[in-house]
């Protein structure tokens, strides 16, 4: 009984992290990095649903690519910030794309950190996705 | 300064029309050279005609307009090969861009489950599966830093590399940069010394590029070491600009390479035996960056003695 409080105790503390990201490979590795530290991923696989979750789950953080099926990455991070339930949740950027425009305007739009995938290790990523959650 | 060669070989169209793989017709400076002998030919015909048929000038009329005729439909046949050559060379980097962000995204997904793997947060690894991850990452790595190369050269030939303009102070940049490469100096003897001139002011450019040039430089000064040597960082001001060094005592490049050693690809003779690893552009990016930057990079180096690359960059 102890035991079952204490997991419904740690199931409600636990920050939870929207991760709208098109790769399955990289959900699932991701998924376990970030799980294995605390943290419980909603994995979102396209723009569309990512949107959706953002609005429902209420996420504490959010890690977005922003090629993605459905709804292009920026406009996903576009209608996160002028929705009200949505615009004071962090948003990481995680992509491929390191034009110089593409991170001004991520940036200018409100993104808390902009990371491109080559040229991070995944325990860097997992490092700046606790800053993020002051964790 | 071309020389007379390279002129002589300029003036032999047709080899440079088959050099870009094109047909005559197809080609610009064939058609030009075309144009002009029509030009200049019609211009005696119309003279020639003109003062015979001098009493009718419905025929005069009729003669020039239809040499007009000729000369547009040639002009807009150059325009369209014109056209054709500049779609081929933005197809070309977009090929290569979509290519590099298309690879990119397996790679990032091989890269970081080859981490977690090595994290042993999915199960213990024994120490010999350990040396064969090793493999994969450091394979892994270089595939990334090669299609990140290929994707700056495809910036570089097309729309241009952007560069940022931010203040900062270029010694900072050395300092983190050589505290980040002791590790792999140790590993291959080398030592790493590092003078800066005192008071030296703040330079405006692209941090994360000269930083990109910077490895380049003490990358292959490393690398191009035998057995165990010495590169010297060195920084200082002159006139308006800030000038800086990396002198090793590595194997070198030869007389013959040394022209060639800013094109792309291009990889010296001598360092193909002591190192395969390498993609041949690091030098060609660097000195575009630089270049862009507003600055020079140059060398002087002997052959088994060693190599000084430097670079300036102007002070705003």
């Amino acid at each position: 009984m102890v035991h079952l409080a204490n997991q419904i105790d740690r199931q409600l503390i636990m920050k939870t992290i929207l991760f709208i990201e098109d790769e399955s490979a990289l959900q699932k590795t991701f998924g376990e990095v970030l799980g294995q530290e605390g943290y419980k991923i909603i994995p979102a696989l396209d723009g569309e649903t990512g949107l959706k979750l953002a609005k429902t789950k209420n996420p504490d953080l959010i890690l977005l690519d922003l090629i993605l099926p459905k709804i292009h990455g920026f406009d996903v991070l576009k209608k996160l910030k002028e929705t009200e339930e949505t615009k004071n949740i962090p948003v990481i950027i995680l992509t491929n794309l390191e034009e110089v425009g593409d991170i001004n305007k991520a940036l200018e739009m409100g993104v808390t950190t902009y990371l491109v995938k080559a040229q991070y290790s995944l325990e860097e990523v997992v490092e700046k996705v606790k800053s993020a959650l002051n964790d | 300064m071309k020389s007379p060669k390279k002129i002589l070989s300029q003036l032999n169209i047709l080899a440079q029309c088959k050099k870009y793989n094109l047909s005559p017709w197809q080609c610009p400076q064939f058609l030009f050279l075309v144009m002009g002998a029509l030009i200049i030919s019609s211009t005696i015909i119309a003279y020639i005609i003109g003062t015979r048929f001098i009493e009718d000038p419905l025929a005069v009329a009729l003669v020039i307009v239809s040499l007009a005729e000729i000369l547009i439909t040639i002009t807009v046949v150059i325009t369209h090969s014109f056209e054709r050559l500049a779609e081929a060379s933005r197809m070309k980097s977009e090929f290569i861009s979509i290519v590099s962000h298309q690879l990119r995204s397996p790679l990032s997904n091989l890269k970081w489950t080859i981490e977690l793997l090595m994290s042993g947060k999915l199960g213990k690894i024994e120490e010999k599966q350990t040396e064969y991850f090793k493999i994969l990452k450091e394979n892994s790595n270089r595939m990334q830093i090669l299609i990140s190369d290929l994707l700056t050269v495809s910036k570089i030939e097309s729309a241009g590399l952007p560069l940022r303009q931010e203040e900062f102070y270029l010694q900072d940049l050395i300092t983190e940069l050589i505290a980040r490469y002791k590790s792999f100096a140790r590993a291959s003897n080398v030592e790493i010394t590092f003078n800066s001139q005192k008071d030296l002011p703040k330079i405006t450019s692209d941090p994360s590029q000269i930083t990109l040039v910077l490895e380049n430089l003490l990358d292959n000064s490393i690398r191009y070491i035998k057995d165990r040597g010495r590169v010297e960082v060195q920084i200082s001001k002159k006139n308006k600009t800030i000038h800086l060094s990396v002198k090793d005592n590595g194997v070198g490049i030869s007389k013959r390479d040394q022209k060639y050693i800013f094109q792309k690809f291009f990889r010296g003779e001598n360092i193909m035996r002591y190192q395969t690893q390498g993609s041949g552009l690091g030098l060609y990016i660097s000195r575009a960056i630089i270049k862009k930057a507003g600055g020079k990079l140059s060398f002087e180096s002997e052959e088994n003695k060693g190599s000084t690359f430097w670079f300036t960059l102007p002070i705003k």
